[in-house]
């Protein structure tokens, strides 16, 4: 935590950070209440992530996203009432309830959707690396994944596409330990996905990703890189999902000890405690702060719950263009 | 008219779509300068339109699907060649679940204009591989139009649409079509989708026929003329959309049909097609629909073999006779 930030800038990204926080306590309790189908894959406990990369892009750049997506949505900027509808299945949410959840896009915002197949969206990241390359602008593209995608074969296909064109790509493997139940150190004899990028000749990086500070700092080297034409980085952001893997998973295959470490790791809470002892917040400040994405929130969630279902024979349309 | 061959056909659409467009580009293996496609469809385009836009890949079919992908939801016009049919299989998930059904999942927010070339069929020895016919797996996958034009100026006329269209196309092409030749006006032109051909006219009965096999129930229907039997060709030409006007059309016409295709006979393209005229025009038959394809088996290598599988003229007019 050593970036000098604006006081703004790092205000804004507490904020932002909140904002999941919130946004996903908020599914989980609809869900609870029955109000969710299907399921969903909260992305509390990761913030710092979404925040510290998307914090680094312009709205005309691109993002790929995953099934534990509603956090890039929301960093990216989306709109949380059409989000809480696409998730509620409501005729108002941004895929008029054709998608849910896990695939969610907004493509106003260059949020290229969420795709739940396991790393289904690394080469879609690279097809738009390739087309920003072609059309000769200097957007950029950030593709999320996790740990577990980066064992399909889409990760070195992609990365390995992207490197030998020199794309402007930003590969951020969000490293939360599980591939569902299935530990890491089960399925890689490596510690690191980042070392990986030796095999495409691309820089790696491990990152704390419970520190949105680290991860920004990170990122912008890794943006600047892709900026200016010089290709693709491959970020690791070392990171844990405070609940499991999907709608009421307890998750028994994590040990105690390292839940309350990880626990004690909070990305929001460090931040924090940061942004206190610098005195670039007070507990008023960040009290006004909730309080205001709490409202923020309810009025999502009365957008959505009062937007209706579509018609049932809405699920005819849109197979084709 | 000129003539030009289905190889030459496609090379035009290529170009001339690439001239009029600058979003057009092409990406596969061995597609480039170097190579010109495996069946060099490709040959000379990135000495004129340079190797960005001819873009040679690495043995990444999937990766050269979802690049595709990603370039089409942002602005490009992607054209993708797998080298065979058979190896589309590695990009099944790009394919089926991400390019065909971006569109609907996301609310019609955004379209995904994608052509994937790829040649299938058997005839060269080169075994279950490369010689497959898999259309059929594509008219399962929704979201997804599926071309298969037999001659030059189907390919051309096609090739322009699915270049121009909205939606992601599957694009058939066979490895035996390349060096056919057919007449190609110089003019300008484009054939809509979902518009079946009558290749032939006839009276007595109906074959409806894609790709190569167009050529064997051409061959077929000439020499049952010969006997006094007079044979309609219907060639659909998409499989997605499917012109069922037309087929059924014609199978009122003549009271008989025969569907002709070089995949496997189970849950094929001659199976959705049976089913469908046995749906919708099941009075209008005088005799059961027969079909001529592929036996279930996997295509073998051994030229013996190989001809003993692949649906010939013999079986189309045995099948003919059979119901006439």
């Amino acid at each position: 935590m050593t970036l000098n930030l604006a006081k703004e800038k790092l205000v804004e990204l507490y904020r932002k950070m909140v904002e999941i926080r919130f946004f996903e306590e908020k599914v989980f309790e609809l869900y609870a209440q029955n109000l969710v189908p299907g399921t969903i894959h909260l992305y509390a406990g990761e913030e710092a992530v979404a925040v510290g990369v998307c914090s680094n892009l312009r709205k005309d750049d691109c993002i790929t996203s995953t099934h534990r997506g509603h956090g890039h949505c929301i960093a990216k900027g989306a709109d949380l009432k059409r989000v809480m509808a696409e998730i509620l299945g409501k005729k108002t949410g941004y895929c008029k309830g054709k998608g849910g959840s896990m695939h969610i896009a907004d493509f106003s915002i260059g949020m290229l959707g969420a795709t739940a197949v396991v790393g289904a969206g690394i080469p879609i990241a690279v097809g738009a690396g390739l087309s920003i390359k072609l059309r000769r602008t200097d957007q950029v593209v950030t593709c999320f994944f996790g740990e577990g995608a980066s064992n399909q074969g889409t990760f070195h296909e992609g990365i390995n596409m992207a490197s030998i064109w020199k794309l402007p790509v930003i590969f951020v493997c969000e490293n939360n330990l599980y591939a569902m139940g299935t530990r890491q150190s089960i399925v890689m004899a490596i510690e690191n996905v980042a070392d990986r990028a030796v095999a495409y000749g691309i820089p790696g990086a491990v990152v704390d990703g419970n520190d949105v500070l680290a991860v920004y700092e990170v990122t912008q080297k890794a943006v600047e890189r892709a900026r200016k034409g010089e290709g693709p980085t491959l970020m690791e952001c070392k990171t844990y999902r405070h609940k499991g893997h999907s709608r009421v998973d307890p998750a028994r295959y994590r040990p105690k000890e390292e839940v309350e470490e990880w626990l004690a790791k909070d990305p929001i809470k460090r931040f924090k405690e940061k942004l206190l002892q610098t005195n670039t917040l007070t507990e008023t400040k960040i009290q006004q702060i909730e309080k205001e994405v709490s409202a923020e929130i309810e009025e999502a969630v009365k957008f959505a719950i009062e937007s209706t279902f579509p018609a049932p024979e809405e699920a005819l349309k849109d197979v084709y263009a | 008219m000129r003539k030009i061959t289905y190889r030459e056909a496609l090379k035009e659409a290529l170009t001339e779509e690439m001239r009029r467009d600058a979003t057009v580009f092409l990406l596969g293996e061995d597609i480039g300068r170097h190579w010109g496609g495996a069946f060099k469809v490709t040959e000379g385009l990135a000495e004129e339109f340079g190797d960005e836009r001819v873009r040679d890949t690495p043995i990444s079919e999937s990766a050269i699907i979802g690049a595709a992908v990603g370039a089409a939801i942002t602005g490009m016009r992607p054209v993708a060649e797998i080298m065979f049919g058979d190896l589309t299989a590695l990009a099944m998930d790009q394919i089926a679940n991400q390019a065909a059904k971006i569109h609907y999942m996301f609310g019609g927010q955004v379209n995904c204009p994608i052509v994937v070339r790829t040649p299938f069929g058997g005839g060269v020895n080169i075994a279950s591989h490369h010689s497959q016919s898999l259309e059929a797996w594509f008219m399962h996958v929704l979201g997804l139009y599926v071309a298969v034009p037999s001659t030059p100026y189907d390919a051309k006329g096609l090739l322009k649409s699915a270049m121009r269209g909205s939606n992601p196309v599957f694009f058939c092409e066979h490895k035996l079509l390349y060096p056919i030749e057919g007449e190609v006006p110089e003019d300008e032109y484009t054939i809509r989708f979902g518009v079946a051909d009558v290749k032939r006219e006839g009276a007595d009965l109906t074959i409806v026929a894609t790709l190569y096999m167009v050529h064997k129930a051409l061959n077929a229907a000439e020499e049952l003329e010969r006997e006094g039997i007079s044979v309609e060709v219907v060639d659909p030409r998409t499989l997605t959309p499917l012109d069922k006007q037309t087929l059924i059309k014609s199978v009122k016409k003549t009271g008989r049909l025969i569907i002709v295709s070089e995949d496997c006979k189970t849950a094929g393209v001659s199976a959705e097609i049976a089913a469908m005229v046995a749906e919708e025009a099941l009075d209008y038959l005088d005799a059961p629909i027969r079909r001529v394809a592929e036996p279930d088996t996997p295509i073998p290598f051994s030229p013996p073999l190989e001809q003993y599988v692949i649906p010939d003229e013999r079986a189309i007019i045995k099948a003919v006779k059979e119901v006439v």
